[in-house]
């Protein structure tokens, strides 16, 4: 038995001009206790919605939730023991931070002495004590994030809820804010389901990611497992940068396959799986790519072009690199040498190379 | 710090300037007046209207209770009248502020075409005479009116209902005339209101009840409280609607006051009439700006 089951969730809305929009499409995610999970997909993949159905504002058209194996149908928001933070903090206007946080505390119904303890726990966790008596309108972005979180985390919940949290603060704080409620969560023990459109947001904090688009569930594993091994083009498209090619396996050497791509282009892979016939995507990172030095590289595992720009940011160069047949491949190349900026100007012929055993595959939809 | 000065100056001129017209008219129009009424309240009716010249502080008096002039006999019949009107413009502003209040959250969750239709449909009886409106009323509320003569046909009664010349009516009218006042700044308020901090109370456990009393209630208070005192205000006042729908039985001060110019040609007494309307209608603004200005201090609503 599972802790919280989203099992096949169906939801849809019907727009105004009578359309429908299938915001959630069979979504099966198996919650589990004390996890950080979070729930990754670009804007409008469902990703609120899920939430909000979670959190009893919305209810399911079809499937069900399970807590503890018993369906939440039925279970209104305020008796449900999950908590949700706020996109905007929703913080009440006319209350201190105080009363805020003892919100929900009072309607429970909580002895005074008791709720004035846990509030003061709840703002020193924060590190808000001594903001007591403000107004929330009289506090920072990155302190009413705080609060919403007290305010929730001082009812002890099941499960916490944040809805892209952090999207309202600048970058330094919302780095700052990741490393914090990824501490806070395990400090408190409390089960956070994260939504974020950002995937390094996703990647850097999470224990678990589910990707999401169009209201479908594209994968679903521990942070590394995506990046590494995505299920799909689109999850190696929408986490992290993906250089793709499609093509048919048409030689296999023990480990080592062939496969050639409709332009004719020959790329090697190493893999256990796939038969000459298949047709596969590589998927190739731009940080296992590397500016082949003269002379250098094994038959299939380069590609040559044209270096069209570099960005520098700092730490790497991004090289876009055009080879061919209107595709540009881009890749990460370390610039401890000075005499290695030459190779990456702007029109200079390149060959990319990379190792077998870097390129994940997958098998091509249909194919 | 000269140029600050200057400029600081400058600006207090030209504030000075904006104003000057707006003050000149109610200077002119409103203080002058007010002067008068207030020197008028204190002096001896003259025979045919107007005013002797002669210090005369039983208007004053018979408003409080004694009506002969003397002191001496206490009835308090304007007294009662006064209070009678106060009870009418308190009735007025508890129902429509019912029908209001849910009214506006209703009309603020309407898609955007049918909310600016029916907004306009709440102005609409602007484009109506106010006269005719209420003579409207009267046809409606009369024994052989239109709601008797439905109740009868229908068999419900048998006898034709006395609501023509009742508070009922009264209240009725008045309701029916400043409802659009009362919703206009209710509507304001709700219309803006956070509804993500419905949702966030409902998530912290909060009953619909108590949702409401801990978060939308004090959060629609200013439009609640600024839409009872428009109507209010009005309402102390008004004579039109109890002149119609009142007749001779059911009088408010207003009406009073009207007769004491009109009719009795009594105008000191009606001076001080108005200017007791218009002390508890301060007393009540003054109330509300404390209150106010209390809870700006306490912090922004
Ligand atoms: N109340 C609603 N009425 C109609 N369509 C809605 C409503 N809420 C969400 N949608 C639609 O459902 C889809 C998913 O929305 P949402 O869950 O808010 O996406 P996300 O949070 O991932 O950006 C979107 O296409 C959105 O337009
Ligand atoms: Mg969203």
């Amino acid at each position: 038995m599972g802790f919280l089951q989203i099992a096949s969730a169906h939801k849809a809305y019907h727009t105004p001009e009578g359309a429908q929009v299938r915001a959630l499409d069979d979504v099966t995610i198996d919650v589990r206790n004390n996890e950080f999970l979070t729930l990754l997909g670009p804007s409008g993949c469902g990703k609120t919605t899920l939430l909000k159905c979670i959190a009893g504002f919305e209810d399911l058209d079809g499937g069900d939730l399970l807590l503890e194996g018993r369906s939440l149908k039925g279970v209104p928001a305020h008796r449900r023991p999950f908590n949700t933070v706020f996109q905007n903090y929703a913080l009440f206007p006319h209350m201190t931070i105080a009363q805020n946080i003892g919100y929900g505390l009072d309607v429970a119904g909580v002895r005074k002495p008791e709720r004035d303890r846990r509030v003061g726990e709840a703002l020193e966790m924060v590190g808000l004590s001594g903001f007591d008596s403000r107004r929330p309108a009289q506090l920072s972005g990155g302190q009413q994030q705080r609060v919403a979180l007290a305010r929730s985390l001082v009812l002890k919940p099941r499960v916490l809820l944040l809805d892209e949290p952090l999207s309202a603060l600048d970058r330094k704080m919302r780095e700052t804010m990741q490393i914090e409620l990824k501490n806070l969560q395990h400090s408190v023990g409390i089960t956070f389901i994260f939504v974020t459109h950002d995937q390094e947001e996703a990647l850097a904090m999470s224990d678990r990611i589910a990707v999401l688009s169009n209201g479908r569930l594209q994968q679903i594993g521990r942070s590394t497992e995506v990046y590494d091994t995505p299920a799909n083009e689109f999850v190696a498209n929408f986490v992290g940068t993906s250089n793709l090619f499609t093509g048919r396996v048409t030689e296999r050497n023990d480990r080592l396959l062939t496969i050639e791509t409709a332009n004719g282009r020959r790329l090697a892979a190493r893999s256990d799986g796939f038969a000459v016939g298949d047709g596969v995507t590589l998927v190739l990172r731009p940080e296992h790519l590397r500016i082949a030095e003269p002379g250098e590289g094994g038959a299939g595992c380069t590609i040559e072009g044209t270096v069209k720009d570099a960005v520098f940011v700092g730490s790497i160069v991004h090289v876009h690199v055009d080879v061919g047949f209107g595709r540009t491949a881009i890749l990460h190349h370390r610039h401890e040498r000075a005499g290695a900026s030459a190779a990456v100007a702007p029109g200079a012929s390149v060959r990319i190379a990379y190792s077998p055993e870097s390129v994940h595959l997958i098998a091509a939809a249909g194919g | 710090m000269i140029a600050g000065d200057t400029v600081r100056s400058r600006r207090r001129r030209a504030l000075l300037l904006l104003l000057a017209p707006v003050t000149l008219l109610l200077g002119v129009f409103f203080l002058v007046p007010l002067g008068i009424m207030v020197v008028y309240s204190v002096l001896e009716p003259g025979l045919y209207g107007g005013v002797e010249w002669t210090w005369y502080p039983f208007n004053y008096g018979r408003i409080l209770g004694w009506p002969l002039n003397d002191y001496e006999e206490f009835d308090p019949i304007y007294l009662s009248i006064f209070l009678g009107s106060l009870k009418i413009a308190c009735l007025t502003v508890l129902f429509s502020l019912l029908i209001c209040y849910p009214a506006a959250f209703w009309v603020s969750r309407m898609g955007e075409r049918r909310k600016n239709f029916v907004l306009f449909l709440i102005t609409l009886p602007f484009f109506a005479n106010l006269l005719v409106r209420i003579y409207a009323w009267l046809l409606l509320l009369r024994p052989t009116g239109f709601i008797n003569t439905l109740l009868q046909g229908l068999g419900l009664i048998a006898q034709p209902l006395d609501m023509l010349f009742t508070s009922f009516a009264v209240v009725l009218g008045m309701v029916y005339i400043f409802t659009p006042f009362m919703f206009l700044p209710i509507y304001a308020n709700v219309e803006k209101l956070d509804y993500s901090l419905v949702r966030a109370s409902q998530d912290l456990g909060a009953t619909p009840l108590q949702t409401f009393l801990r978060v939308i209630l004090p959060l629609t208070a200013p439009g609640i409280v600024g839409g009872s005192i428009i109507v209010f205000i009005p309402a102390l006042g008004n004579f039109i609607v109890p002149a119609f729908l009142g007749g001779s039985k059911v009088q408010m001060t207003g009406n009073l006051i009207e007769r004491s110019f009109l009719q009795s040609r009594d105008w000191p007494f009606g001076a001080a009439l108005a200017l007791l309307i218009m002390a508890s209608v301060v007393l009540v603004l003054m109330i509300q700006l404390t209150r106010a200005a209390r809870t700006q201090t306490k912090g922004a609503v």
